[in-house]
This record gives C-alpha cells, sequence and structure tokens, in this order.
C-alpha cells in the first residue's frame, strides 16, 4: 500500500471512529452548581462553546491558552500521571498557577522503582520521578499535603491541616492503594503491602537472609517484588488464590510456565490456595491455608491488588463507578474537574468500554491527555491498549489488548516449555481478521513495543497474518513490511 | 585481539562437546582459519585416512578479522580431507554463521569420530550440545533449516546443514549456511553427513573483542574499503552484476569453455549473463535478479538474488513449494557456467531453478554442472544410453533434461547415483576416462587453461584441485589486477601463480573474501590483519605464511598418495586446438610452465618440497 | 537545523556494518546482537530494512519512564537513556509503538539509539548511503516521522 492510501485510511478512519461503549456515553458535563461563581461560570461557557468546535482545532486552542494565562491549575496526586499532566500543563501554559498534591513526605516518586530499591540496586532518590528541584525550576508549586475533600461548588479543595485550595481546574490523579482481604490476623504487625517507600523500608528490615516469608497473591505486583524476595536471600512462599500466576495478564500455560520457573529458582508457589488465617507465634507468625497445609513466617506481604483511590470523594458529586467515571476528554461529570490514571475508569482501546486500567503508560497517556484538555485544547483519548511487561527472575512476560482473543478470530502460539518461551498472537474478525488485538508472550523481548504499534495502528497485516499462523516469530518482519513503504529496488 | 582463543571440540563418537584453548603458536605462524585448522588437521590426522571413515575429522574455522568490520568479514571455512578427491579440502563461506561462530565465542569446531545416530550441534555462546536430528535426517537443507528456526523460534539462529544429497553418499555434497552460501567444494558435506552430523546451529551475543590496536585498524579497514569502493570491479562490476559480471568478458577473450570443454566459447553467452539477469521478462516485466546482497560484513554486496519466471516450465506447476516461488539466492558465475555453458543450455530461468535446487539440497553446482556436462558428451557418443539415464534425452542444451536428471540426483535415484558420484567416476564407469575434466578428481570451473595459461597451471597444482579460487590468476590475465599479463603467454605465469596461490592461502585464513583482491593487494590486508592481531604481520611475513601454509597442504596431500602425475590436465586440455574464437589453435602448455613453478616453488622436480624450503618455512 | 537519520530499505544490502559500527560505540566490541540499529531481512522479497528510532516527538518511551531516566538532547534532539537511572522496569519498551527501545539482560537496563551525540556511526559505516544523517526537512523525513505517528490514536499532536 502507498504511503498516501495508509494516510487517506488512516485520516478517514480517525474522522468517522464511532465512540463505543459497553456503557453509556458520558453526557457532556451539565452545570451542576446553580451558585456557581462568576469565574467558574465564564468557565463554563467557554467549556460548552468547546464542546460544539471542531475538534483538533489547533488555532482555537493556541488563542484560549493565552486567554487563561492565570488559570490556576490543581493536580490531586504526585504520580507520574499527575507529575506529566503539571509538566504538560506547564508547556502549554508557561504562566499558569499550577499546583501538584501529593500525599506522602518523600517528594514525587514511583512505586514501579520499589523493587530495585528493595535490591539496593537504587537508593530512595532512585525512585524519585524527576529531581526534587525540578518542580520549582518548572514553577510547579508541590504540596505533600493529603486532600481530604473537594468542593466542587465551591471549587475547593480541603487539605489534612485543615486550610482549604481554591483551584480553577482540577485533576484527580490520586491513584489506588491495595486492599487486603478480610483474614484473620491481617492487621498483624508484620503483615504489610508493598505500595509505598514507607512500605518498602519495613519490608526491607524484616526481609532478611534465611527469614521466612510469605507473599499473599501472585499478581503483578506480587511477581514484580518477587525477584527482589528472592534476591534478599529469603524463604519464599507465594500463595496464590487463582490456578495461576499473574492471571489477569497470563493464560494457564504462561502462568503456567511462569510457576515452574519459579519452583526452579527456589519459590515455593501454590496456586489454588487460600490464606484462611495469620496467626502469631512467637516471634513469628503462622499461615493457615485452605489446603491444609501452614506455613511459618517472619513477614507476610499482601499484594492482592489495589483500587481506586476514591474514598475522599464521597459526597462531592463526582461520579464514582469503579474509578471516577470520564468522557473521552478525560472530563468527570463536572466541567472543570479531571481524573486521570489509576483512578480513572478511562477508555479502553480494544474494548471501547471504560475501565480502571491502573497501568503506568496509561496512567501518562491520561495525565497528558487530560492535561492538554485542561490548558484549553480539545484533545480526544482514543482509549490506551491495555498492556503489562513482567520480570519475574529474570523470565520476561508480555500482554498486550486482547491477549486473551476475541470469539471467532484467529490465533497462533509457539509454546516451548523447555526454553520458557511462549507467545500467543490474537487476531480480530470480520474486517480486522488480519489485524492484530492481542498478544501475549513469555521470554522474549526484543522490538516488544511494535506490538503496541500493531494493535493501536490497526494496520491490516494482508499476506503476513498467514505468514505470522506460520511463524509468529516473524512479527517484527510483518510490522516493517505493513508500514514501511518499500518499493522494489531493480 | 581478533581470536577468541576458544576451539570447541566435538566428540561425535562419545557425544561430548569440549572447550579448549587455540594454539596460539600455531596461530602465530598459520594465523587463522584455512592455515591454522589445516595445521590442526594436519598434526591429528592421518593423511591416508578414509575420507568417509570416523578417522577423518573436519574443522569449521573463522579467521581472526572474521566478525570484525574489515570489510568482507565473516568468512568461515570447513577443512577435512574430501571424499571427491582424496586431497586436503578446504571450501570456504561467507553468508552470516561466520560471524556468529565468533560471537559465541569460537575460533573453531574441530569435528572428529562418527555419531552414532543422527544429531545437530547446537551453540549459544558457551552451550554446547549435540542434540537429536532424526526429524531432520532425510530433509532438504532448506527444510531442516525451517524446521530448527521453528524448534528454536529464534530467527536470529545461524544454520549450516547438509542436504539429502550428502546423505545419500553423493560426493560432492556442500554444506549450505544462511539459505544461499555454500562450503561448496570437495565434498565437504558428504564428510559431516558420514558422521551423521546434520546441522550446526549457532547463535552468539558474546562480542568480539577490540582490535589489537584500534586506531589503526580503523584506519586500515576505512583505506579498504575506499580501494573497494572506488575500484571499477568491487565498487561497480560486482555490485551490478555479481560474478556474473564476468560471463560475457570471458566469453569473449575466448576463455570461456563449453560443451564439457569440447569448445571454448559459448555463442549463446549472452543469454545467461549478468546482463540478462536485468532483463525484463515477458511474462510480469520483472527481470530475473531482485536485488543485490551482502554477506556480513561485505561493502562489495556481490551476492545475487534472483526470482524465476512464474511460468517458466520449472516452477509452474509447483506452486505449492513457495520455495521456488519467491527470491533466493543465485545465478552466480560459476553455476551459470557449469549448469548453462558447459550443458549447452541457455535458458536463464532453468539455471536459476537448478541453481535454487542446488542451494536447498546443498550440493556443489560447478561439480554437478560438470558432471552432467560429461554424462551429456557421454550420451551423445553412445557410451550412456536412454537405458542408463531412464529415458532422459540427455543432449548438450536440453534444458528439460538438466532439470530431470538433477532432481534425480538429488534424490539419490536411478542414474542421478551415477551422476552423484563426479564426473571421474562416472567417465571411469562408462568406459571413457579421458572426459572428465578434472584435476585430482575435482572438476574445472569457468575458465578454460588453453584460453587463459596461467589458470591451467593454477588447476594442476591446486592443493584441492581444479579450482579457480587457490589462485586467481584471471585477475591478472584478464581483468589485468594488479597487473595486465597476456593470457595466452606461458612465460612469467609460474611466477604469477605462486603469487596468487600464497596470497590466496593467506587471504582465505583472515576472514576475509577473495573477492576483495579483485582491489586490494597484500599492502591494503596485511595492515589490517596487523593491527587486528598480535604479533607482526607485516606484508613480508603474511606472504611467507601464504607459502606456508600453500606447502604444508602439499605436503598433507604428498602423504596421502598424490604425486607430480597428477598434476597434470585432461588430455583435452594438452591435446585438442581451441576450434574458434580469439584463442583458436591453443592448447594448454602446461608442460612449459609446470618445471619452473616447482623450481620457484623449491620443490624437487617430483613435486616435493626441498629440505631447504620445509626448514625455511619451519614447517 | 536538526538531522536525522534516514534510512532507506531500496539501498541496503544487509551488510551489517552498521550494527557492528553501533555496537562497537557503545560497548568497545563487535557485536551485532547489542547493536541498536538493526537490519531485518525479506528473504522470500531479496529486501533488507535498517531500522532504529525515529527519535520521535511523541517521546513515549521518555513519557512513561517513571524515573526520569530518558530524557532529551537538546542539542541533537535525541532521546538519551541514562544508564545510572535506568533501573530496568522495561514499561518503555512496550510503550515504544515502534519497538525501538529494548530490554538489555546483559545490563538489566533498556538501550535506545542516541545519534551518538550527533555523528552517528551507522551513517557513517554504511557502504551504500542506506543510512545517512541528514537535515530532517531535506528529506520529507519529518513527514515520514509524522505519518508513522499519526498512525497512532494515541499520538496527539499538541
Amino acid at each position: 500500500m502507498s504511503i498516501l492510501n495508509i494516510i487517506k485510511k488512516l485520516f478517514g478512519r480517525g474522522e468517522t471512529e464511532p465512540v463505543q461503549s459497553s456503557k453509556p456515553i458520558q453526557p457532556e458535563p451539565a452545570q451542576t452548581s446553580k451558585v456557581a461563581s462568576k469565574k467558574v461560570e465564564s468557565e463554563k461557557t467557554v467549556n460548552n462553546t468547546e464542546s460544539v468546535k471542531p475538534e483538533h482545532n489547533s488555532s482555537a486552542s493556541a488563542s484560549k491558552s493565552t486567554e487563561h494565562q492565570k488559570t490556576h491549575h490543581a493536580i490531586i496526586g504526585a504520580g507520574p500521571c499527575g507529575v506529566i499532566a503539571a509538566e504538560t500543563l506547564r508547556k502549554a501554559n508557561p504562566t499558569a498557577e499550577i499546583t501538584l498534591i501529593g500525599d506522602e513526605a518523600e517528594p514525587p516518586y514511583s512505586r514501579m522503582a520499589i523493587p530495585y530499591l528493595l535490591i539496593n540496586n537504587i537508593g530512595e532518590e532512585g525512585t524519585y520521578l524527576r529531581q526534587p528541584t525540578h518542580y520549582q525550576e518548572q514553577n510547579i508549586n508541590y504540596l505533600s499535603q493529603p486532600v481530604t475533600s473537594i468542593n466542587p461548588d465551591k471549587s475547593e479543595l480541603s487539605l489534612a491541616d485543615g486550610s482549604t485550595l481554591s483551584y480553577e481546574k482540577l485533576l484527580i490523579a490520586a491513584g489506588s492503594y491495595p486492599v487486603s482481604p478480610p483474614i484473620d490476623g491481617i492487621d498483624l504487625p508484620n503483615v504489610h503491602s508493598c505500595w509505598t517507600l514507607k512500605d518498602a523500608r519495613q519490608i526491607a528490615s524484616l526481609a532478611k537472609e534465611e527469614s521466612n516469608v510469605v507473599l499473599m497473591g501472585a499478581g503483578f505486583i506480587g511477581c514484580i517484588i518477587l525477584e527482589a524476595l528472592v534476591k534478599r536471600g529469603v524463604n519464599l512462599s507465594v500463595i496464590e488464590m487463582e490456578d495461576r500466576m499473574v492471571p489477569r495478564m497470563l493464560d494457564e500455560k504462561a502462568g503456567g510456565l511462569l510457576k515452574k520457573w519459579c519452583i526452579e529458582k527456589g519459590v515455593n508457589v501454590l496456586t489454588s490456595t487460600k490464606i484462611t488465617a495469620i496467626e502469631e507465634s512467637g516471634q513469628a507468625m503462622v499461615i493457615e491455608t485452605d489446603n491444609g497445609e501452614s506455613l511459618s513466617a517472619d513477614l507476610v506481604i499482601s499484594a492482592t491488588g489495589v483500587r481506586a483511590n476514591t474514598a475522599f470523594l464521597q459526597g462531592s458529586g463526582i461520579e464514582v463507578d469503579h474509578g471516577i467515571v470520564v468522557n473521552n476528554k478525560l472530563q468527570t461529570n463536572i466541567a472543570n474537574i479531571y481524573a486521570a490514571g489509576d483512578v480513572a475508569q478511562g477508555k479502553d482501546f480494544s474494548t471501547g468500554d471504560y475501565e480502571v486500567q491502573a497501568i503506568q503508560p496509561t496512567a501518562t497517556d491520561h495525565g497528558r491527555i487530560a492535561a492538554l484538555n485542561m490548558a484549553g485544547q480539545s484533545v480526544e483519548h482514543h482509549g490506551s491498549v491495555n498492556m503489562n511487561v513482567l520480570d519475574t527472575l529474570g523470565l520476561i512476560s508480555h500482554s498486550f489488548g486482547l491477549w486473551m482473543g476475541v470469539e471467532g478470530g484467529d490465533s497462533v502460539e509457539i509454546y516451548n516449555p523447555d526454553a520458557y518461551k511462549y507467545m500467543n498472537l490474537r487476531f480480530g474478525v470480520g474486517d480486522e481478521e488480519d489485524v492484530l488485538v492481542g498478544v501475549s508472550t513469555l521470554g522474549v523481548t526484543q522490538h516488544i513495543g511494535v506490538i503496541r504499534g500493531l494493535i493501536e495502528s490497526k494496520i491490516h497485516l494482508k499476506e503476513w497474518k498467514e505468514r505470522l499462523m506460520q511463524d509468529p516469530t516473524r512479527i517484527m518482519e510483518a510490522y516493517l513490511s505493513s508500514t514501511q513503504e518499500l518499493d522494489n529496488v531493480i | 585481539m581478533s581470536w577468541t582463543r576458544k576451539v570447541l571440540r566435538v566428540n561425535l563418537t562419545e557425544g561430548t562437546c569440549t572447550p579448549e584453548p587455540l594454539n596460539m603458536e600455531w596461530a602465530h605462524d598459520y594465523l587463522g582459519q584455512r592455515g591454522l585448522a589445516t595445521k590442526y588437521l594436519v598434526e591429528e590426522t592421518d593423511p591416508k585416512v578414509d575420507p568417509l571413515s570416523p578417522g577423518n575429522k573436519m574443522i569449521m574455522a573463522t579467521g581472526p578479522l572474521t566478525g570484525t568490520m574489515a570489510s568482507t568479514g565473516g568468512r568461515y571455512s570447513v577443512i577435512t580431507k574430501g571424499p571427491l578427491t582424496g586431497a586436503i579440502a578446504c571450501s570456504n563461506s561467507g553468508g552470516f554463521i561466520g560471524n556468529e561462530f565468533k560471537n559465541a565465542g569460537w575460533d573453531m569446531i574441530i569435528f572428529e569420530g562418527k555419531s552414532p545416530k543422527p544429531v545437530y550441534l547446537y551453540i549459544e555462546n558457551d552451550l554446547t550440545e549435540l542434540r537429536p536430528a532424526d526429524h531432520l535426517w532425510g530433509k532438504s537443507a532448506w527444510e531442516a533449516d525451517e524446521m530448527l528456526h521453528k524448534d528454536h523460534q529464534d530467527p536470529n539462529l545461524k544454520i549450516a546443514v547438509v542436504g539429502r544429497p550428502a546423505e545419500a553418499g553423493c560426493l560432492f555434497a556442500a554444506i549450505v549456511n544462511d539459505l544461499h552460501r555454500a562450503a561448496g567444494r570437495s565434498g565437504v558435506g558428504t564428510v559431516m553427513a558420514s558422521k551423521n552430523l546434520k546441522a550446526v546451529a549457532v547463535r552468539g551475543t558474546l562480542g568480539i573483542a577490540a582490535p589489537e590496536n584500534p586506531d589503526a585498524f580503523f584506519e586500515a579497514v576505512a583505506d579498504g574499503k575506499e580501494v573497494l569502493a572506488e575500484n571499477a570491479v568491487t565498487g561497480e562490476g560486482l555490485p551490478t552484476y555479481g560474478t556474473q559480471v564476468l560471463m560475457n568478458v570471458i566469453n569473449s577473450v575466448g576463455g570461456l569453455p563449453a560443451h564439457n570443454m569440447r569448445d571454448v566459447g559459448f555463442d549463446k553467452a549472452e543469454n545467461i549473463s549478468g546482463e540478462a539477469m536485468h532483463e525484463p521478462r515477458a511474462s510480469d516485466g520483472k527481470p530475473n535478479l531482485t536485488t543485490n546482497g551482502a554477506c556480513f560484513g561485505c561493502t562489495i554486496a556481490c551476492g545475487r538474488i534472483s526470482t524465476i519466471d512464474k511460468t517458466h516450465f520449472s516452477i509452474k506447476d509447483q506452486a505449492d513449494k513457495p520455495q521456488y516461488q519467491g527470491a533466493s539466492g543465485g545465478l552466480e558465475y560459476e553455476a551459470a557456467w557449469s549448469l548453462g555453458a558447459d550443458t549447452g543450455v541457455d535458458d536463464l530461468d532453468a539455471l536459476t531453478y537448478v541453481n535454487f535446487l542446488c542451494n536447498e539440497d546443498a550440493i556443489d553446482p560447478i561439480t554437478l554442472g560438470c558432471t552432467i556436462a560429461a554424462a551429456m558428451e557421454l550420451f551423445e557418443d553412445g557410451k550412456i544410453t536412454l537405458e542408463d539415464t531412464g529415458g532422459i534425452d540427455l543432449r548438450f542444451g536440453n534444458a528439460k533434461a538438466l532439470v530431470e536428471v538433477i532432481e534425480l540426483t538429488i534424490s539419490g535415484e536411478g542414474f542421478g547415483a551415477d551422476i552423484g558420484q563426479g564426473s571421474k567416476r562416472l567417465c571411469e564407469k562408462y568406459g571413457d576416462p579421458d572426459l572428465s575434466m578434472s584435476v585430482k578428481g575435482l572438476e574445472f570451473p569457468a575458465y578454460d587453461p588453453r584460453g587463459i595459461q596461467g589458470i591451467g597451471l593454477n588447476y594442476a597444482t591446486s592443493n584441492r584441485g581444479a579450482c579457480h579460487v587457490r589462485g586467481y590468476t584471471i585477475a591478472s590475465e584478464v581483468l589485468g589486477i594488479p597487473v595486465k599479463t597476456d593470457q595466452n603467454d606461458a612465460e612469467g605465469k609460474p611466477e604469477l601463480v605462486k603469487a596468487f596461490q600464497d596470497a590466496t592461502a593467506l587471504v582465505d585464513s583472515a576472514g576475509i573474501c577473495l573477492f576483495t583482491t579483485f582491489a586490494w593487494g597484500m599492502d591494503n590486508i596485511a595492515p589490517q590483519i596487523d593491527a587486528a592481531c598480535e604479533g607482526d604481520w607485516s606484508v613480508d611475513k603474511c606472504l611467507e605464511a601464504g607459502e606456508r601454509i600453500w606447502n604444508m597442504e602439499r605436503m598433507y596431500n604428498n602423504a596421502a598418495g598424490f604425486t607430480s602425475d597428477d598434476d597434470t590436465l585432461p588430455k583435452r586440455l594438452l591435446k585438442e586446438a581451441v576450434k574458434s574464437g580469439p584463442t583458436k589453435g591453443n592448447v594448454s602448455r602446461l608442460g612449459e610452465m609446470l618445471p619452473k613453478y616447482y623450481e620457484i616453488r623449491g620443490w624437487s622436480d617430483k613435486g616435493i618440497p626441498s629440505s631447504e624450503t620445509i626448514s625455511r618455512l619451519g614447517l | 537545523m536538526q538531522k536525522s537519520l534516514h534510512l532507506d530499505p531500496a539501498k541496503c544490502t544487509g551488510c551489517l556494518q552498521c550494527e557492528m559500527a553501533c555496537s562497537y560505540e557503545k560497548l568497545g566490541e563487535f557485536n551485532p546482537s547489542r547493536s541498536l540499529i538493526k537490519v531485518f531481512t525479506f528473504h522470500e522479497e531479496g529486501r533488507f530494512s535498517p531500522y532504529t528510532c525515529t527519535q520521535c516527538d511523541e517521546a513515549w518511551c521518555m513519557r512513561t519512564c517513571p524515573v526520569d531516566a530518558i530524557t532529551m538532547d537538546l542539542t541533537t534532539g535525541a532521546m538519551v537513556v541514562s544508564e545510572n537511572k535506568c533501573v530496568g522496569c522495561k514499561v518503555c519498551t512496550i510503550a515504544c509503538p515502534f519497538g525501538t527501545i529494548n530490554y538489555v539482560q546483559e545490563t538489566g537496563k533498556v538501550a535506545k539509539c542516541d545519534l551518538c551525540g550527533g555523528d552517528p556511526e551507522c551513517a557513517k559505516a554504511c557502504p551504500t548511503e542506506a543510512i545517512v544523517f541528514i537535515d530532517s526537512n531535506a528529506t520529507g523525513y519529518d513527514r515520514m516521522k509524522a505519518f508513522a505517528e499519526k498512525s497512532l490514536p494515541s499520538a496527539n499532536a499538541s
């Protein structure tokens, strides 16, 4: 296909792509306040005007940016999403007032880096999202103060120290928090989540060589810290309720291989097993399971999942489902309030549904797009591809998009248990029968990003689909052939 | 440092893979690849060993420049005693596997003994093991290659593999690597298969350490590349037409043999030339040639990548075989000549197809074409009958017969089994040994010793039989590189041949391609080796090492039972004058050249290196 | 004027001099398996395609990095990985839709093309001008790059 045709096709799709959703489409934000201040009133007028304007009108956006030079943007949450949003706002509007609000003592840091902290590859400063001086340099106010409530009517936040902060536009990027199952003994002092730097410090102090550690949950977070625990020389047991490791990211075969891998590396892995109670036993604890087995532990790490951080929104009128409900501009039901990242129920690229993905690339995409919309541009969020990468004791796994496949869609896999290699490509149906819609892999690392590229660009692979069905390892050739203009040489 | 200093010794009888340090003392005298591996073979095996017995060894060896940025630095060689000739066999190949061996940390791999069952060697850096190959046995080289890639799920795996003819005992089986590069001549593939070794699959990611003297190395390498780029042959002729640039050139100077060397000059040479490969064909308007491709590290890129006309008789009923429908390697000059001019076939698509078959099943197209040419002459003389051929009308020029007989040779069935023994045995069997156009049992390449005198002396004295790439005097005699000598002169040719043979031995030991010598002299090559390697590798030292290698090979052959009587050419070339064309009336004047050659080599009149020569070269 | 690597598959012969040059520059050894530019071979078509990072404006890798280990070199426009800061979390490797930032097992970090600080070794080593380093505008390369990015809905001109 010539470049021109591809471009035509792509632009064609961009113009006509329907906004699909399994839920009712978000209504454009309506006025929710009868006592709105004049400032907010004018804000909404602008927003309403904007909503009827054609999209991608960059000249209009530019003029608006100047109009709102002094807008005060507040951002709740200083994770990757909040920080990217603050930076994007700064870039879009050099003079706006921007306040970034975290709720931990440390400068904004990344939870993704905690495993590397636990094995002393980095110090705590190595987890920081930016140099601590960065925010001042960018003229971003940074507050470390939990937000206790939001009052949309007054466009005002209440902070834990009793003070208030008014905003003109607000981004909620409050992230998620770890949830623990209701088990007897879950509150014991040596049972910890692994979520914050504070948790990390406690785990580091307890996970000593030869100590017995039980990891509750072999999900994404559990697996990502598994290597750190093994490297610290602990005797590690992993207990997972479901029938395989990382059930939300790996199918039976891949999850099974991962389990085999971990067992070979000396980790005691129990799947389809529930912890029924944790009891104190002298200095240590005894963990009871539903299969009758009991284990001794000096430290229990709870990694059974996370949930969107929305408790403080109660009574605010901001609509919350599994996460904060947003439209395709990442705007909540309140016009000047946006939500992004783990806390937001944003659009999934593959399904068109609005759901909480809680992954890093989505958080940063959200942060940027929400910020651009806050800055007065009109940028649509087309949905994020759900994807994960996981390194478990050196075995790297990935999942992208509809990795479980779609009904009626073709799929091809390679499965080589001896080499710990697995790859499963999933194709769409109907018009998209030669479009890649989901992939999962184990033991593959090179050029893995093109899978996102292929899924997200919905490129028709044509004859390459058949070649991939024969040999899925040729994915890079398929990508290049389908995206590059390769005319015959001679 | 350029050598990895590691040798992998694979004992197929025991099923063991054992690393050992490279003998650096030998490396300082024999450099690498051809020279160094031959030294190992000479030291470790009995020259009288049956080439296809477990007592023979087979060595895959890289050179110190293999895997470096020296242009063409990707070569590897297979060294063994050859079954077609009973002489030392050393077959050189490009592609990508040479670098892979080096990057996996191995200068060379020595195979000894014989595996009780089919195996392949898997190498992933330090991980080296023999694995069962029962499922690969009986498969073509291409099929086995594909299966191994699939088994390992690694597109980057590099594979050297033998095909079905090697398993069936065809004496000129090759070892094909990277689908269409081959250690082609002397039957090295037959030796590999005789050891029940189907393939070597290697992945190397360790890296090759910096050269001994990086500044000098990169300067010498950059100079070398510039010389290649600016030279008419390596900068323009070879990239555009490949080795096929020679077809019309050699034909026009009266040096192109045809019809089992009955004739010199092929009137239809144009139809199968490099130029013809560029011509759009009637059926789809596309030319035979798709593009040129390079071997690892090569800045010349002479490789041909071609397609067959989909409407051509050879493949039109084979739509289910995608390997013939797309692009693949070929046609190169020697194959185009042996399969084409020498058999009188001028059908470019048929030649492209049979060349694909040679790659697919790893056989030497030169010996194959020449053997078929001999069979055609025997057929026309009535010594081979339709009954013998199983009904194939094996006349010169019959493209369909060519295709059929090659398909038979690959399967090893019927008359194909006779072809698989090479021309010497075929002509003996059918009662006219003089019709085998070979020296020491190895068939001629595409330059006629009557039309070009020096190459005849090279053929007669070449350590692996009639081989152009042991001393490519064509460079001087036809192309004027480095200086033009008259192709019809016998005078001065012994010196020319010796100089080419010694220089070639060194080039083949360095890890670079002989084709660089269309543009490079030793003063381009030596500085690259010298900067890459420890020790002194001045021009003189390099030439001395080349001469040492040549004499070592000669002494091996002498010990294997060859004598000066074997340094000869078929009667036809010595007696039957060229019938027409620019070299009309010529015969090879080998008799004038040979004594002088022995003399300047420091050999006795029986072709035996004198004790003085032996001690001078430190042998 | 910003310069870009311009890659022309039609001119590539697949010799891999670029891969050797890249690995030598970055590692001081010849190791194509660790090269940051890769040549892909299309056997059936008889084609070779050199491929590396376009230093795209979207810079998905940079944006998604959780520890600020990827920054833009303001003189060359290249996104550069800081070996000191990279923790090896690999999020960038799935975020980059071009697959041009890769995890390196040997180092436990990611690696990508950084244009060699403005004098890319691959371009210097290429014998056929299949890889050249030239003014971005002179080639229409920016348009190609923009196309590549626009093909992804998540890319948004800002």
